[in-house]
């Protein structure tokens, strides 16, 4: 649990401290018996030793105790950062790390923390060696992880409701369940990297350009594609499958060009900033927050106030009147696409940001929950998305603390079925939208 | 270019294991959506339930290979029912994003570390032969002739897939052909019109909804059989492939899912095999070998478009017979 406030961003040396850990492993075990390590109870017939190293670089001074059966004894590591207890039982004991003897910033980084159980070997001997990395002290209470994953549950709910809102803008104007509005996530990304990373433009520039580029992508789509289909009279389930074929098409493409691995954008491992509990971000969390709100207010006031979002607003709840009514209703989809063809595209590049790295499929990685949170909310209603993306990005990272982290995805998938069956129309949908 | 290695792997495409597992999963399509009008986009669920039932019932509880199966298709009613009981009151397009989340999560919770003794985790599951392998009746040898050659244990697998498929297709006609298909696909044409009849809807649905989804987990265990049981392969876009081989051969259709299925991965081997080829002779410029084998899942995404445009009813589909209700 200590790895959660770490983990993100940190996959890299996560590895390159395994292999040191395992490297010091083995030659903890080949040095042993050598006279190096402060030792306490040689004589005594078992022994458990160690080696403490922060990335390669030994610890000194670093507080070891050894427990069990009724039997403690405590030791220092030396300038090798090795360790030596002897014990007399052959017999399980525990094994503790003083963290308060840590240099500031680093900590027992492994599931269980500085305090762990051992049992001697058949050899008589067993080493104990604890994964440090840079990280928060075991004394997070429970109450600043919570707060803590409520502040990373809120970035993700926000930049998944930037790419939900347009999900539900489509699906209100025109019925379409698009599926391939996770490939208009992972285009935003896509050219935002290579903007900003091949193209070398300064990252304010690129984002921004990546926006516009991914709304003219949405407006291509939509005067390329489904307007003429709209007006070839397919019905809402073939169009759901023309999507999902664009959708598997556009992303192998994708991979075609930017192929299986993952890539950064400049600036992805800005350091953490600590903030306060458990809680720390780095400049790019924050600025994903902030710019996911700004743009999000921007939209609601565009949605509830100008003449274009009223007419968006009219659509949704009944097309027939509203073109009856004089709205231009090829023209209201036409820029409908284009907004959510932007935001999805934004989304994208802070969904980079957050993940990290850019790959083929990342936006497929998140469309169930794009689409959890639009049904959430309530399919077709802008605010509703928004509120359901929140819930969703908040379940998914507070639930991570309760379950394994790599069934976190799950829970939502849970709660978008169960909301399916006690209330269809989601938190603020209206009842008779299912007809 | 080597013509005749890719003839022969392309005609090996035309009967192989996954070729028949996707001709299973794509009748028990055909059952959901092509008859009943049922959109079931978690197809790869059903598989993985085969798949996973079948392994883990050999390699955890030490059941024989038929028993193995056995357990898979039980699994797969209860799947069936976990599944319909909520979700079947649902409108079309509402059904398909729970049957997708469905799949998902099953999919993940196959994935999980935390289930790592059963499910083997991101490895998969392997090494359960040995109970099937033990009960071929074809003595050790070469069987077949030129691209169709197999040895003892191949054919066992390719004998006991053929079988199932031919089993299941059949039953799928006089299924389809008595009174219970008629009132299936009066359904999916109007639901209300049927239940003004005084028939169950529900009851009915929940009826296709199991068999098509036995014939889907049937398919995953075909799958399972000649190798491994890896959980890469039950995403999402397996389930799509299955749709494109169901929309290619006609979903309304006994023999269309059939030959989809086979029409697909004839096409898939061909590709797999001619484009790097085209790439290392140089035919194909300014792209590696690996981007050439990815150009045919684009052409998979692009195909499927052109058919729901183009002939919804897809190679053996009849017009009037509407297969996407509005």
């Amino acid at each position: 649990m200590i790895l959660s406030t770490t983990q993100r961003g940190s996959r890299s040396w996560i590895q390159l401290l395994m292999l040191a850990v395992v490297t010091a492993i083995t030659f903890g075990g080949l040095f042993a018996t050598s006279a190096h390590a402060d030792e306490v109870g040689t004589d005594l017939p078992f022994k458990i030793v160690g080696n403490v190293k922060n990335e390669g670089i030994a610890l000194e001074g670093v507080r070891i105790v050894v427990s069990g059966g009724g039997y403690t004894a405590e030791t220092v590591t030396d300038a090798d950062g090795k360790w030596y207890i002897g014990v007399p039982e052959k017999a399980g004991y525990t094994v503790s790390l003083d963290q308060e003897t840590l240099p500031a910033g680093i900590a027992v980084i492994e599931e269980g923390g500085a305090e762990q159980s051992v049992e001697i070997g058949p050899s008589g001997s067993v080493t104990k060696n604890f994964f440090i990395g840079e990280g928060e002290r075991i004394v997070v209470s429970l109450f600043d992880q919570v707060i803590a994953r409520i502040v990373y549950g809120l970035n993700f709910g926000l930049m998944l409701g930037l790419a939900a809102v347009g999900l539900s803008l489509v699906f209100g104007t025109t019925g379409l369940s698009n599926f391939a509005h996770a490939e208009m996530v992972t285009f935003g990304a896509i050219t935002a990297f290579f903007l900003g990373g091949l193209l070398a433009l300064p990252i304010w520039v690129a984002i921004p350009a990546a926006v516009v580029i991914s709304g003219l992508m949405g407006w291509g789509l939509d005067s390329g594609l489904w307007r003429p289909l709209r007006k070839r009279g397919l019905g809402l389930v073939q169009l759901m499958i023309v999507s999902i074929g664009l959708s598997l098409a556009v992303r192998y493409l994708f991979q075609f060009f930017v192929g299986g691995g993952t890539s950064q954008l400049p600036g992805f491992d800005s350091p953490k900033i600590k903030l306060f509990g458990a809680t720390s971000l780095s400049v790019i969390d924050i600025a994903s927050m902030v710019l996911s709100l700004v743009v999000i207010i921007g939209f609601a006031w565009w949605l509830m106030t100008t003449q274009t979002g009223k007419a968006t607003r009219a659509i949704s709840d009944n097309p027939d009147l509203a073109a009856a009514s004089g709205i231009d209703v090829d023209r209201v989809i036409r820029i409908v696409w284009i907004v959510a063809a932007g935001l999805a595209g934004l989304s994208g590049v802070l969904w980079a940001y957050f993940r990290p790295g850019i790959k083929w499929d990342m936006g497929a990685q998140i469309l169930l929950l794009i689409f959890a949170a639009v049904t959430l909310g309530g399919l077709g209603t802008a605010f509703g998305a928004l509120l359901g993306a929140l819930v969703v990005g908040l379940l998914v990272e507070v639930s991570s603390l309760v379950i394994p982290s790599d069934l976190k995805y799950v829970g939502a998938l849970v709660v978008l079925i169960v909301i399916l069956l006690v209330r269809p129309q989601g938190i603020l949908g209206r009842k008779e939208r299912i007809g | 270019m080597d013509w005749s290695a890719i003839l022969s792997n392309t005609a090996q495409g035309l009967l192989s294991p996954a070729t028949m597992a996707f001709a299973l999963a794509a009748l028990g399509l055909a059952m959901h959506f092509g008859f009943a009008g049922l959109l079931n986009f978690g197809i790869a669920g059903f598989m993985a339930i085969g798949a996973y039932g079948y392994a883990i019932s050999i390699l955890t509880f030490g059941f024989e290979w038929w028993q193995g199966i056995l357990v898979s298709l039980v699994a797969s009613v209860l799947f069936s029912l976990l599944l319909g009981i909520p979700t079947l009151r649902l409108r079309g397009d509402y059904l398909a994003i729970v049957t997708i989340a469905a799949a998902e999560i099953l999919r993940l919770l196959f994935l999980t570390n935390a289930f790592v003794d059963v499910t083997g985790s991101a490895d998969g599951l392997s090494g359960y032969h040995n109970s099937f392998r033990a009960a071929n009746p074809f003595p050790e040898g070469d069987y077949g002739f030129g691209p169709w050659t197999y040895n003892n244990i191949e054919v066992w697998v390719l004998i006991l897939g053929l079988i199932t498929l031919a089993i299941c297709a059949f039953l799928l006609l006089l299924l389809m052909k008595s009174p219970w298909g008629r009132v299936i696909k009066g359904i999916r044409e109007d639901e209300d019109a049927v239940r003004a009849l005084g028939k169950n809807v529900f009851a009915y649905k929940m009826q296709a909804l199991i068999i098509g989804g036995v014939f889907g987990s049937l398919g995953g265990i075909v799958y399972a059989l000649p190798s491994a049981v890896n959980p890469g392969v039950y995403v999402t876009s397996l389930t799509f492939f299955v749709w494109t081989a169901l929309l290619l051969g006609g979903a309304a259709t006994v023999f269309g899912p059939v030959l989809g299925a086979v029409i697909f991965w004839v096409l898939q081997a061909f590709l797999s095999n001619v484009l790097p080829q085209l790439v290392s002779s140089g035919i194909l410029p300014f792209i590696s070998s690996i981007q050439a084998s990815t150009i045919r899942f684009i052409l998979v995404g692009v195909g499927l478009m052109l058919l729901v445009i183009y002939r919804p009813q897809g190679i053996l589909g009849d017009k009037k017979e509407l297969t996407f209700v509005k």
